[in-house]
């Protein structure tokens, strides 16, 4: 981008320089990006790299759990899994969080405590976003109260999509308030609803011009969640926006991400892409659940040349 | 016949839209099959083919990019004004050819049947040998026939008339401009078409006529670097002309189109279209339009 | 620490290669008569593969004898029997096509990454393709009953061995033609191969003759009386060559030959995938590549930015052995190419272009070039005019689409270019005026066995793939 922090600092002056801003930035070509992400996609990681890449992968799993059936038993359970994701291998690195709703910070705060394992907690009425305002900041609010490290809010889709990007960028500017001083705020697009990748490209500068930490594909609760392509192309954003402001975000692929071969792909694609600045759960993130089991095995196949089982690794 | 003294006409060239003398001053004599004379035509230099050719370059541009339909509306005009020099054609292709009066009118029924047929061509020979391609992937990508260029034409030594028409038409229904060698033995008819030429709407330069010998006037343009193909049609009285030509030609891989046997008044193939046709296939990728959530 | 790739090797055990092969006539392989043999070496290594029958004038006139006497029977067969063996050919590479990809990794030095990926799942599409035609032929718009011409004389170059095979002989065969087909004298073996799949499909002998050798081979293949119709890929001086010795004769002919592509980068170009596409356009195969945009064409206004972006993708691209699967840029294909590369990239410097590689390490054996950039050039530079068939990228600005197109146009060549922005009509409007048989919008280097590809100008006559590429092989 050619484009200066000062000239930055103006893009959001109003609703048509933001938009003019925006619609500025350069296209995105579909099959051109899918086709890099699938080339990045055939890399081919063994011996060492894998041992690297699957530690790193485990160190930067945010490890969650988003149902309706949560309970503080469950959610210990999932802390304790993330402090110690291999009871069997004291050198399995931590994960890098846990993710749960508002209500279960506190029990997810417990369940971490005295390790480096942070909690995270979806807010702003997850998964739809469909609240009012005031809604969504105490709902924030009362998770950074109840101890959050981390929030994961979501972006009015319906403001994106309907142009009001002014709106949305409001929004994100007032839950970063909101997070304060201590929690850093990711901010989730709902790729698989914004339907097409000059949107993300978009909706990535917004959320970071508004002063995301974090910018994450989706909730996991639509069909479509985190793909290659459209953390590929978030990847170039961050890069991008570094290059222009200086300021460094994280990327967080969510949903979809079951196997060590998956992750993998994805490290190679913020390798690649980004760089190695990003390879660092404090820049990286995946939200996942089993993915951290099938990570796991992989670890366990490595370290005994045998292929493991699921009964050789915990269910949470 | 009175016995009014007529106003015998001055052939001349036709180069770049104008009617010019050969630079060099130089004419030869045009006797009918019986050697009575006819006219002098001018006998063109390698200076004139070289004009012609700077001509015919500065044309292509606007000829290849009119429409389809707006050449084909020129070459229908060609063949109404053709229609209307009816009766001098006829004289002029029994004097050059040999032929009775009817016989020489069947022929030039002929050539002005054979401009409608190319005038019509025009906007379809596109669709025959264009089209789209169904790739393995994400892309659409579409073939479509171009012009190739500047088209020497070494017009048939026999057929001066139909024969000419016949190698002309073609490579200018397609979008190509050409300069074209008339039959050296009989270059009236192809010296007085370029009059019809040039009250048809047809772009200056877009046909360019020399007469002369062809083997003075060939040599120079099948070597020509700025010439991208050679019929050599009128190169089939000589064997070893059309071959050295044909080598001459390879030095900028010009397009040739060997001599060979063809009978004019048969109704003609698409090739002598397509011999001086480039194929330019062009990609773009599709995407997959809603396939995978985020897709275009 | 950072994310290093351990070696990935592909295992190189699934191919055997035999220390001597002989030439491929009449369905046996056969010394040259005078008994000559040249080595064939892997460039990455320099290790000798194995020897090579090198065919002389008499081998020829025997292996254009074969392809005449099986012709009769070939040509006489319904196409759906032609179909057949055809089919069974494209089957029988997809089976073997992990051996064929790294025999041909191995004797050209290009990655396993595009052998596997992309030169054989190619190759077995353009044999499925043209089995097809066939028995179709009176469909294809050549007349109702279009005949073959005979034998075809068919010389094909060290870049894409074996699909370029492919390109000749597919549409060859399933026109009723037999062929005897010469490979590049650096890379015999996936030809030789290519033989015993036919043995494997018990395709007829003589259908298919292969003789190895170098330009004279070609030469005597070329000038033989008794073929009928010579098709050739390689250089556009050895085509001029060839259109000579055709000359007077009734030989058909078809070139496809060099060319010194555009790649058009406008101010509104989508400029990630533009990237990727100047990457793949000049860096695909060691940028030994008739249709590779070996000159990148940028609008001044993103020049830098653009510019900045390429050279980090650079930076980024992996090098040496070319059969570890995550090798970006293999080894050039020899020692001559080499040189050539060299020699040309010298005189850019000493014409005043500005020079740069991205830090790259080359392996001590072989035959290397680190990825190249030229900045500063004009049109008045030998290395945005001469092809260099290497990896390196000549960049020139331009301010207006008009100036770009003149630029792109301003070459003998005219096989490919590519264009570069999102706006539909400049698309069109810029395609439309490119002298160049081939126009990638948004894409670069996609090929597919459905589409005609082939050149304007000094690129090359006549068009492989397609409907369009049955003609070369049919009288018409």
């Amino acid at each position: 981008m050619p484009t200066t922090a000062h000239t930055l600092t103006d893009v959001a002056a109003s609703e048509s320089t933001l938009r003019r801003f925006l619609h500025g930035l350069p296209g995105v070509d579909a099959v051109g990006l899918e086709a890099r992400a699938a080339s990045l996609g055939t890399r081919s990681i063994k011996t060492t790299a894998k041992a690297y890449a699957i530690d790193l992968a485990i160190s930067m799993v945010d490890l969650t759990t988003l149902e309706g059936a949560d309970t503080p038993g469950k959610v210990r359970a999932l802390g304790a899994k993330a402090v110690q994701p291999d009871p069997t291998d004291r050198t399995t690195p931590a994960t890098a969080a846990v993710c749960v709703y508002p209500d279960m910070v506190a029990a997810a705060k417990q369940a971490v405590a005295g390790s480096t394992v942070k909690v995270a907690s979806v807010a702003t009425a997850f998964p739809a976003g469909r609240a009012a305002l005031s809604v969504k900041l105490a709902d924030v609010r009362e998770a950074v109260a109840a101890g959050a490290d981390e929030i994961d809010m979501v972006i009015d889709r319906g403001a994106f999509l309907a142009g009001n990007y002014m709106k949305v960028y409001d929004e994100i500017v007032a839950v970063k308030e909101a997070c304060g001083a201590h929690a850093r705020l990711k901010v989730i697009f709902e790729t698989g609803e914004l339907s097409t990748y000059d949107n993300i490209r978009r909706a990535s500068w917004l959320g970071m011009l508004a002063g995301a930490d974090f910018i994450k594909t989706s909730t996991g609760k639509v069909a479509v969640n985190a793909t290659p392509a459209n953390t590929l192309l978030m990847l170039e954003a961050v890069r991008d926006f570094r290059t222009a402001t200086g300021v460094q975000v994280g990327v967080k692929p969510a949903g979809g991400i079951r196997t060590s071969k998956d992750a993998i792909k994805f490290l190679v694609l913020v390798n690649e892409t980004a760089g190695e600045d990003w390879l660092d759960s404090h820049w990286f993130r995946f939200g996942a659940s089993s993915l951290l089991n099938d990570l796991l095995m992989q670890r366990q196949k490595l370290a005994t040349g045998r292929y493991s089982g699921p009964d050789y690794v915990t269910v949470d | 016949m009175s016995d009014r003294l007529s106003v015998l006409k001055t052939y001349k060239l036709y180069v770049g839209g104008k009617f010019p003398r050969s630079e060099s001053g130089r004419v030869y004599e045009v006797t009918d099959s019986k050697a009575k004379w006819l006219a002098n035509a001018p006998l063109s230099s390698r200076k004139d083919a070289r004009d012609a050719v700077v001509a015919a370059r500065k044309a292509f541009g606007a000829w290849s990019g009119a429409t389809a339909y707006n050449r084909g509306q020129i070459l229908y005009r060609v063949a109404e004004m053709l229609e209307g020099r009816r009766d001098q054609f006829v004289r002029e292709v029994a004097d050059a050819e040999g032929l009775s009066k009817s016989k020489a009118a069947v022929v030039v029924d002929a050539t002005v049947d054979r401009w409608v047929w190319y005038a019509g061509w025009t906007d379809k020979i596109a669709q025959v040998v264009g089209g789209g391609n169904p790739v393995a992937g994400p892309y659409f990508n579409l073939s479509s026939p171009e012009p190739t260029g500047v088209v020497a034409i070494l017009a048939p030594q026999e057929s001066s008339f139909l024969g000419l028409v016949s190698v002309l038409a073609p490579v200018i229904a397609t979008g190509n401009t050409a300069v074209v060698v008339a039959s050296e033995k009989s270059p009236l008819p192809a010296l007085s078409l370029a009059e019809v030429l040039a009250t048809s709407d047809l772009p200056g330069g877009v046909v360019n006529v020399l007469s002369g010998r062809t083997a003075e006037i060939a040599t120079p343009l099948a070597a020509h670097q700025d010439v991208n193909a050679i019929d050599l049609a009128g190169a089939d009285t000589d064997d070893g002309l059309a071959k050295e030509l044909e080598i001459a030609a390879t030095d900028n891989l010009k397009r040739v189109l060997r001599p060979q046997p063809v009978d004019y008044t048969e109704t003609p193939g698409i090739d002598r279209m397509t011999a001086f046709l480039e194929t330019k296939t062009v990609w773009h990728p599709t995407g997959s339009l809603g396939a995978s959530g985020s897709s275009y | 620490m950072a994310f290093e790739y351990a070696p990935a090797p592909e295992s190189r055990s699934i191919v055997d290669i035999a220390p001597s092969y002989g030439l491929f006539i009449d369905g046996e392989f056969v010394e040259a008569a005078d008994g000559k043999v040249f080595k064939t070496v892997s460039p990455s290594t320099e290790e000798v593969l194995s020897e090579v029958g090198q065919a002389g004038a008499e081998d020829v006139d025997r292996a254009v004898k074969a392809a005449r006497k099986a012709f009769e029977k070939w040509s006489a067969l319904p196409g759906s029997e032609r179909a057949k063996y055809l089919f069974r050919i494209a089957r029988i590479i997809q089976e073997r096509a992990r051996e064929l990809a790294v025999l041909e990794t191995l004797d050209n030095g290009k990655p396993i990454k595009e052998t596997r990926d992309a030169d054989l799942p190619l190759v077995a599409a353009h044999f499925f393709y043209y089995a097809g035609w066939a028995d179709k032929l009176e469909h294809a718009g050549f007349g109702a009953a279009p005949r073959p011409l005979g034998v075809a004389g068919q010389v094909i170059p060290w870049n894409f061995p074996l699909l370029m095979l492919a390109w000749k002989i597919a549409p060859a065969l399933a026109t009723g033609n037999t062929v005897v087909l010469k490979p590049a004298e650096t890379t015999p073996l996936s030809a030789l191969f290519f033989a015993d799949i036919c043995r494997q499909a018990g395709l007829p002998k003589g259908v298919v003759n292969i003789l190895p050798g170098y330009g004279d081979t070609g030469a005597s293949l070329v000038a033989h009386p008794d073929v009928n119709k010579v098709a050739f890929t390689g250089s556009t001086a050895v085509g001029k060559e060839i259109a000579k010795t055709v000359a007077g004769t009734r030989k058909k002919l078809t070139l496809e030959l060099g060319g010194k592509g555009a790649n058009i980068v406008f101010d509104d170009a989508p400029i990630d995938q533009a990237v990727e596409g100047i990457v793949n356009g000049i860096f695909f195969n060691q940028g030994q590549v008739c249709c590779a945009g070996s000159r990148l064409l940028v609008q001044e206004s993103v020049q830098e930015e653009l510019l900045d972006a390429l050279k980090r993708r650079l930076s980024t691209l992996r090098l040496g052995d070319p059969l570890d699967k995550n090798t970006d840029i293999g080894a050039i294909n020899s020692a001559e190419q080499l040189s050539r590369i060299s020699s040309l990239v010298e005189q850019g410097e000493a014409e005043g272009a500005e020079r740069w590689s991205p830090a790259c390490e080359l392996p001590s054996s072989g035959y290397w070039f680190a990825p190249t950039l030229f900045t500063n050039v004009t049109q008045a530079h030998r290395i945005a005019r001469d092809e260099i068939f290497g990896p390196v990228l000549s960049v020139l600005s331009f301010r207006t689409p008009d100036e770009a197109v003149a630029k792109a146009n301003n070459t003998p060549y005219g096989l490919s270019a590519g264009i570069w922005t999102e706006k539909g009509s400049r698309i069109l409007a810029v395609a439309n005026k490119l002298r160049a048989g081939v126009i990638w919008s948004n894409t670069f280097n996609k090929f597919d066995p459905t589409s005609p590809f082939g050149g304007y100008k000094e690129s090359g006559f006549g068009r492989e793939g397609g409907r369009h590429g049955l003609e070369a092989y049919l009288d018409v």
